[in-house]
């Protein structure tokens, strides 16, 4: 069995923020280097920020890849993460609330994220970029299969 | 319904309220601050005739007795249907309905001004939040106990005036004992370290006030812990009964907890390195409710979590059996990491174990603190592998077993990369096995 991955529009959704947040970056401070000091200051300043953008960039196109979801049988397997990699066993039995939800880019590009919940704070599973339709079919997906294997604490 | 058939008597029992002098106690403190205030002023009219009478305090504290009776008047509860119902506020009408079934734990605690007037609080711990809403303040003592009695009888199955179950006591902790330990704690050792901090910056500096003026809040805030601890762990009992552990504690505000057995979600068994020339370990139990509110504090009002503050490695040993019958804390061979985690955790590196047998799992961490965390399969509630940049150039990784309670999960450390995927669907399929019911 292979995991789920998101949708590719997560990418897309990721890419926008990241072009929003450097340009942003670029602007003010190559700006403002420009401004107090000079043309070359300004232009070692766009270099750098230049760099670290394209780290982000990198750093994010692996993240994208990690994401992975599969839904087996008495649990649910959600893998994340290139510097610390995860993998979160959570039984749906233990589930004890879902939570689905939309950031304005996300809502834009129709995507969603399904959050479970369990009696443990520490239980971390979300799977980003859904397409909402997606979302919801899994969200009604995990709660049937919750209710039939719910166990008391 | 099964619920009907918990009610003891046929038909609705009456709506009962608290007892009387409730609001005094629960305006315990605002009735000190009015009365600071209060009374020289008052003295003083006394004193110099002809003065104004004081009418904001007049009104401040007549409102604060009317609010305190109106609030006992219009809060009622009763044990109904397999549920403790309490309706409660005048403005905002409260009507709190507790399941007995889902009741994780009993606390009878009796603050003090409550201990001078025989009056204790009855608390009703459930997994969810908001816990400190479903409460009996105040009842007499005697009552308290009665209610308690019949509410777990009735959260147990058994009829409501099943007679109060026998008790056997099984430990407690002696106060010079107790005192010892506080003062070979981690907090004792941080004041004697600011204490030569102090002293020897007094010195170097040569303006001693300064130096102490820095010093001192650190001081009093330990110092404070230190009496907190002391105050709440004071005069430990356990005794058992066949609906659960009796936890019986405290020095100046008492409190005895009932925690019935199969709710334990997880042991931690602590074996300070300051002790072990004594030879004490100390248990904590986590049973699946949520900590207090600030707004339910009272003096006492400090959740402990500790089964056993400090004792033998008999006595924990024997506490440890009766929670999680068949464990103990010896870790097997075969149960460290491989040689190579030692880069990663050169300090607790000899610490570090894990293991796991049908029913439960066993890990130990830490350098100062050793914990071994026992988690019993049943209550997993998630599982997660993780692996950070050194770990897996040294191919480790680690294994969290998340528990529900306070958030103590037990941590695989570290474990050989192999080892620690084969842990986590092990542990996986193991946790499935034992949630199903027999």
């Amino acid at each position: 069995m292979d995991f789920l991955r998101p949708s590719p529009r997560l990418w897309t959704a990721r890419l926008l923020v990241w072009a929003g947040a450097s340009a942003v970056a670029l602007t003010v401070s190559t700006g403002a280097a420009g401004w107090m000091v000079g043309r070359t200051l300004a232009a070692a300043v766009a270099v750098g920020v230049a760099v670290v953008a394209g780290l982000w960039l990198w750093m994010l196109r692996g993240r994208y890849r990690a994401w992975g979801y599969l839904e087996r049988d008495d649990d649910l397997l959600v893998r994340r993460g290139v510097l610390i990699r995860r993998l979160s066993v959570v039984p749906y039995g233990r589930m004890q609330f879902l939570d689905v939800t939309a950031g304005p880019v996300d809502r834009w590009l129709g995507l969603a994220t399904v959050q479970l919940h369990t009696a443990a704070a520490a239980t971390d599973a979300h799977i980003p970029g859904l397409t909402s339709a997606d979302a919801g079919k899994l969200r009604d997906r995990l709660a049937t299969l919750g209710e039939a294997r719910a166990a008391g604490l | 319904m099964t619920d009907h058939l918990l009610d003891p008597a046929p038909g609705e029992r009456p709506w009962t309220r608290l007892h009387p002098l409730s609001p005094l106690l629960h305006f315990g403190r605002a009735i000190a601050v009015v009365a600071a205030v209060f009374l020289p002023r008052m003295a003083n009219p006394l004193l110099h005739e002809g003065h104004d009478v004081p009418w904001p305090e007049m009104v401040g504290g007549a409102g604060l007795v009317l609010t305190g009776f109106v609030s006992w008047l219009v809060t009622r509860w009763r044990v109904s249907h397999g549920e403790l119902q309490i309706e409660t506020g005048l403005i905002r009408r409260q009507s709190i309905r507790v399941p007995l079934r889902r009741v994780q734990a009993i606390d009878i605690v009796r603050p003090l001004l409550g201990r001078i007037l025989g009056l204790a609080e009855l608390r009703i711990a459930l997994a969810g939040t908001g816990s400190s809403s479903s409460r009996l303040a105040y009842l007499t003592e005697e009552r308290a106990h009665e209610v308690r009695a019949e509410l777990l009888a009735l959260g147990a199955g058994l009829a409501g005036d099943t007679p109060v179950p026998s008790e056997r006591r099984i430990v407690s902790v002696d106060f010079w004992t107790l005192l010892a330990s506080v003062v070979c704690s981690a907090t004792a050792a941080v004041v004697t370290a600011v204490v030569i901090a102090v002293a020897v910056a007094a010195v170097l500096t040569g303006s001693p006030l300064l130096v102490l003026g820095i010093g001192w809040p650190i001081l009093l805030t330990a110092g404070a812990a230190m009496a907190r601890q002391l105050n709440a762990e004071y005069g430990f009992t356990v005794a058992e009964a066949p609906d659960g552990l009796r936890l019986r504690s405290g020095l100046l505000s008492t409190r005895a907890e009932t925690v019935p057995i199969g709710r334990v979600q997880a042991v931690r068994w602590i074996s300070p390195v300051l002790w072990r020339a004594f030879g004490w370990h100390r248990l904590e139990i986590d049973v699946a409710r949520q900590r207090l509110s600030a707004g339910g504090e009272h003096e006492g009002g400090h959740l402990s979590s500790a089964l056993l503050p400090v004792g033998s490695e008999h006595d924990a040993a024997t506490l440890l059996a009766r929670v999680l019958p068949g464990t103990h804390v010896t870790p097997p061979p075969g149960s460290q990491p491989p040689w190579r985690a030692m880069w990663r955790a050169p300090l607790s590196y000899r610490n570090l174990r894990a293991w796991h047998d049908d029913t439960y799992v066993w890990t130990r961490t830490g350098r100062l603190r050793p914990t071994v965390t026992i988690v019993p399969l049943a209550k997993v509630q998630s599982l997660r592998w993780v692996q950070g940049p050194v770990q897996r150039r040294l191919r480790l990784a680690t294994v969290h077993v998340d528990t529900a309670g306070r958030g103590w999960h037990a941590v695989a450390y570290a474990r050989d990369q192999d080892e620690a995927d084969l842990l986590l669907w092990r542990l996986t399929e193991l946790s499935r096995s034992a949630r199903r019911p027999a």
